[in-house]
């Protein structure tokens, strides 16, 4: 037999808290990574259907749509790249050099250099690798 | 005692935790505004055969594995547990879903690639 029992209603409870709001944004950049690599799959099956269906995903990718997603979705993976290194303090294990704890700060501050670094390197490596047009 | 899948699915959720911060603003600014609108990268820097030589080569497939399959590990964990935050009781049977769809994603992943590298 199953019981029935109250249940608190929730409501939109987050929304009374800046803190829970910021939390409700960082949480919600894991539909749009979802749907980005949902994208890239469906981008990947037209690649190997040919050639006419790969340039329809690109064309498709190039509306309006598309491209407001994409605008959505710039700023609430890089929230989400932000506060991935903000816990990192209290996400990894704890590292110490020389008998000390590696401090916190450190820890955010490599992560972050080392995501700007890694885009970087990403772009950089897409750009040349792009045949220039000879005007 | 039944061993815990927790350890595996953490992890993979860390991966793409890891992935999606480190390069995951890139990749969403290239392939979904730059590439398109032909913005500081010609609209050719995803033309088909461009891409049909990514996949084919080693790096290529290990990458484009690495984003699909990671990302969907990482949302769909991510997304499981914020079932519970709006107040919807989460059980064996969702968790299998969410962690099952990432999983399908992933075999599909695989099976795309290996047949675009031939």
């Amino acid at each position: 037999m199953i019981m029935k029992t109250y249940v608190r209603p929730m409501g939109w409870w987050w929304l009374h808290n800046p803190f829970y709001r910021w939390y409700m944004v960082r949480e919600s950049s894991c539909i749009v990574i979802t749907a980005y690599a949902v994208i890239l799959l469906w981008g990947l099956m037209c690649l190997v259907e040919g050639r006419l269906a790969f340039d329809a995903w690109r064309e498709s990718l190039a509306s309006p749509w598309a491209v407001g997603f994409h605008l959505v979705a710039l700023p609430l993976v890089t929230y989400h790249s932000w506060t991935w290194f903000k816990v990192m303090p209290k996400t990894l294990p704890f590292i110490s050099i020389a008998g000390r704890r590696l401090a916190d700060r450190t820890i955010i501050v490599s992560g972050v250099v080392a995501a700007i670094a890694a885009s970087i390197l990403v772009f950089l490596a897409i750009f040349v690798s792009v045949p220039r047009i000879s005007p | 005692m039944k061993r815990s899948s927790k350890p595996i699915f953490w992890s993979l959720f860390g991966a793409g935790g890891m992935l999606s911060a480190l390069v995951g603003p890139m990749l969403v600014f290239v392939t979904g505004i730059a590439v398109p609108l032909g913005f500081l990268l010609p609209r050719e820097t995803m033309s088909y055969d461009r891409m049909l030589a990514f996949v084919a080569s080693g790096f290529g497939k290990l990458a484009v594995l690495a984003v699909i399959s990671l990302f969907l590990f990482h949302g769909l964990h991510r997304m499981y547990h914020c079932l519970h935050d709006v107040g919807i009781h989460v059980g064996t049977v969702l968790k299998a879903v969410f962690h099952g769809l990432a999983i399908a994603g992933t075999v599909a992943c695989i099976y795309l690639l290996l047949a675009a590298g031939r």
